[in-house]
C-alpha cells in the first residue's frame, strides 16, 4: 500500500471561459492524514477537489489515488474516494436511507450488503430516526450529515470535504468534528476546505494554503504556524482608565472599547516581557487572549502578500 | 468494477428512475391515457366514422398503433431527458453517479432502461384505452413487442443526449414540442402515405417516425406502407448512432463536468 495517500503533480485547470484555476500545483497527503487546503473564495479549492473526484475534467497534470494513477485506471481510483461537496446535491425526495443505499448501488454494493451499513452511519451521524423521511424534510444540517453518511457508504479510504460545516451551527460543527477524529483514527484520510479557520488548526495535521491557483504554503500545521514570527495579543487589564500610562509604553496600544491593551509579540518581546512592563506601571493583567487565531493570522498575511 | 458490480449499479439506476416515476405518477402516466382518449374520441370515434376504412378495416383501428406509438415516442423521450437534466441540473444529484466507478455505457444503459419502462407501460395503458373504443387485431406478437421496445430504446437515447446537453429547461423542451411532435404527426399515425402525391410520400420517408409506424402497425394489422426489415434497419441503425453519441456525452463528460 502507498505511503501518501493522494499525490498530486503540477495539476492544472483552465475553465472553457479561459479562466486558469490551477497553475500546475503539487501536493502530498500523507495516508491517515487529517489534511486542511485553505484559501479565498475562488482560489482553486473546489477544482482541485472537483478533479480528484472526477467531476471536474484537467487540463493537465497527474492525480494518483492510493497508489492508482487516476489517468491510467480512473474507475479504480475513484473507488477509493468519497466526497462531500461544498454545494447540496442531495435528491430531495429521495427517502434518507435510499439516498445512502443508491449510492452503495453505485459502486456495485448490493442492497443486502449496504443497508446494514447505510443504517449504522446514519445513526453514528445522529439521523437514526430520520432514515424514511424525503431530504427535503431535513434541517441545514441534517442534510450536510446525510451527505457525510453518503460518502461514507463504500468505505473509501480517502475522503475529501469541501466545507462541510459550512452554515452548520456551533454545537453541531463540534459533534461533526468528533466524528471526523474518528474516522481519521480508522485510517481514513481526511482532505478538509473549510472557511472555518479555527476549525483547520484544530483538527489538521498537515496544512496547505492556496490562493489564485498557487500553493502559496505547506506543511504540517505546527510548522507552517512556527512560521507566523508575529502575532497580536489582546491583554484585559485592572485599570482601563490608565491609558495615558499605558500610551506611553512603546508598542503597547490602548483600547479603550474593550478596556485592554494590544500588543505585537515578536522576536525581541514575548507575554512575560509586556506584562512585566505593564506591571511596572502599577497595571494588573487579568486575562490575555490572541486577537485572531494564529492560522487566521498567517493566512491573511499570506493571501494579503500575493494580491 | 466485475459483472456483478456492473449488474448492481445499473440496477440501482434504473431502481431510482423508476421510483422517482411511480411517485410523479399523475405526471408520468395519467397524461397519456387523457390525450389518447381524447385521439380517439375526436379521431377515431367521431371523423373515424365518416372516413370508413383505410387499408381494409375501420379508420379507429387502423390509427391505434400511431396513436400508441405517439405516447411511446414522447414518454421514452421525456422520461430519459428529464431525469437526466433535472439530476444534473436542479439538484446536481447526477454527480453521485459521476463520482462512482460506474462506467459511462452502464449509467447510458441505467437512463436508457428507465425510459423502456415508461415507454413500454404508456404504451400498455393506451393500448388499454384502447379497448374503450375499438377491439384489436394483433398479427404478430413478436413484432409489436420488438417494436414497442426498440422504439422507447431509440427515443430514450435520443432524450438522453438531450438531457446532458440542454443549459436550461428550454433545451428539453424545444425538441419534443418543435420536432417530435411534428415528426410523429407527419409520420402517418392517421394516414398512409399511400394516399399522398409521390414527392410527399418520398418526404416522409426521412421521418424516423414513419418507420416506428409502419414497423409497429404491421404488428397488428399485417400491412404496411415499408418492407418491415426496411423499418428494423432504420431504427437499429439510429439507435446505434445516439448510442454511441450519449456514451461518448458520457465518456468525455461533455455537458456534465466543467
Amino acid at each position: 500500500m502507498a505511503d501518501d495517500a493522494l499525490i498530486i503533480e503540477s495539476l492544472r485547470k483552465t475553465y472553457a471561459g479561459g479562466t486558469e484555476a490551477l497553475k500546475g500545483i503539487s501536493l502530498t497527503v500523507p495516508r491517515g492524514d487529517f489534511f486542511a487546503l485553505l484559501g479565498p473564495n475562488g482560489a482553486g479549492k473546489s477544482t482541485l477537489i472537483g478533479i480528484a473526484t472526477g467531476l471536474v475534467t484537467k487540463s493537465g497534470g497527474r492525480l494518483v489515488v492510493d497508489g492508482i494513477d487516476a489517468d491510467d485506471a480512473p474507475e479504480r481510483a475513484r473507488r477509493h474516494v468519497g466526497v462531500v461537496p461544498q454545494g447540496l446535491n442531495i435528491d430531495w425526495f429521495g427517502k434518507v436511507l435510499d439516498t445512502v443505499v443508491n449510492q452503495a448501488g453505485y459502486y456495485g454494493i448490493s442492497r443486502a450488503q449496504a443497508l446494514p451499513r447505510a443504517k449504522k452511519l446514519l445513526t453514528d451521524l445522529g439521523l437514526g430516526d430520520k432514515m424514511h423521511v424525503t431530504a427535503r424534510e431535513l434541517s441545514g444540517g441534517m442534510q450536510r450529515r446525510l451527505m457525510i453518511a453518503r460518502a461514507l457508504i463504500h468505505e473509501p479510504t480517502i475522503l475529501f470535504l469541501d466545507e462541510p460545516t459550512a452554515g452548520v451551527d456551533v454545537e453541531l460543527r463540534r459533534g461533526m468534528w468528533e466524528y471526523l477524529r474518528t474516522l481519521t483514527k480508522d485510517g481514513v484520510t481526511i482532505l478538509l476546505t473549510t472557511h472555518y479557520l479555527e476549525e483547520a488548526e484544530q483538527l489538521a495535521g498537515h496544512v496547505a494554503i492556496i490562493n489564485k491557483g498557487t500553493i502559496i504554503e505547506q506543511g504540517r500545521m505546527a510548522e507552517v504556524l512556527a512560521k507566523l514570527s508575529t502575532e497580536d495579543l489582546i491583554l484585559e487589564v485592572e485599570a482601563p482608565a490608565v491609558g495615558g500610562a499605558i500610551a506611553a509604553l512603546a508598542g503597547f496600544r490602548p483600547l479603550a472599547a474593550e478596556g485592554g491593551v494590544q500588543i505585537t509579540l515578536d522576536g525581541s518581546r514575548n507575554v512575560t516581557d509586556a506584562v512585566k512592563a505593564l506591571d511596572a506601571k502599577g497595571i494588573a493583567v487579568r486575562t490575555a487572549r490572541s486577537k485572531s487565531g494564529r492560522l487566521e493570522e498567517l493566512f491573511l498575511r499570506l493571501t494579503q502578500d500575493t494580491k | 468494477m466485475d459483472a456483478k458490480g456492473i449488474l448492481i449499479s445499473w440496477y440501482t439506476v434504473v431502481r431510482k428512475d423508476v421510483v422517482r416515476m411511480l411517485r410523479i405518477w399523475p405526471q408520468t402516466f395519467l397524461p397519456a391515457a387523457v390525450t389518447s382518449a381524447l385521439n380517439f374520441v375526436i379521431f377515431g370515434a367521431f371523423i373515424g366514422s365518416r372516413v370508413g376504412e383505410i387499408e381494409g378495416v375501420p379508420y379507429i383501428m387502423f390509427i391505434v398503433p400511431g396513436i400508441v406509438m405517439l405516447s411511446v415516442v414522447m414518454n421514452a423521450y421525456s422520461n430519459a431527458a428529464f431525469a437526466m437534466f433535472s439530476s444534473k441540473f436542479f439538484n446536481r444529484n447526477i454527480d453521485e453517479l459521476l463520482v462512482s466507478p460506474t462506467p459511462p455505457w452502464v449509467i447510458v444503459a441505467g437512463f436508457v432502461t428507465g425510459g423502456v419502462i415508461r415507454g413500454v407501460l404508456t404504451g400498455i395503458i393506451v393500448l388499454l384505452v384502447a379497448l374503450f373504443f375499438t377491439h384489436i387485431l394483433i398479427h404478430n406478437l413478436f413484432v409489436i413487442l420488438a417494436f414497442l421496445i426498440l422504439t422507447s430504446i431509440l427515443f430514450s437515447l435520443a432524450g438522453l443526449a438531450n438531457g446532458v446537453y440542454a443549459k436550461s429547461i428550454d433545451g428539453i423542451n424545444i425538441v419534443p414540442t418543435f420536432i417530435l411532435t411534428p415528426l410523429v404527426y407527419l409520420g402517418g399515425i392517421f394516414y398512409s402515405t399511400q394516399a399522398l402525391p409521390g414527392v410527399w410520400a418520398a418526404v416522409t420517408k426521412a421521418d424516423p417516425i414513419f418507420y416506428v409506424i409502419n414497423g409497429f402497425r404491421w404488428g397488428f394489422l399485417g400491412t404496411a406502407d415499408i418492407p418491415l426489415w426496411e423499418s428494423f434497419l432504420v431504427l437499429g441503425a439510429l439507435a446505434a448512432v445516439f448510442f454511441g453519441l450519449t456514451w461518448y456525452l458520457l465518456s468525455t463528460g461533455l455537458g456534465l463536468k466543467q
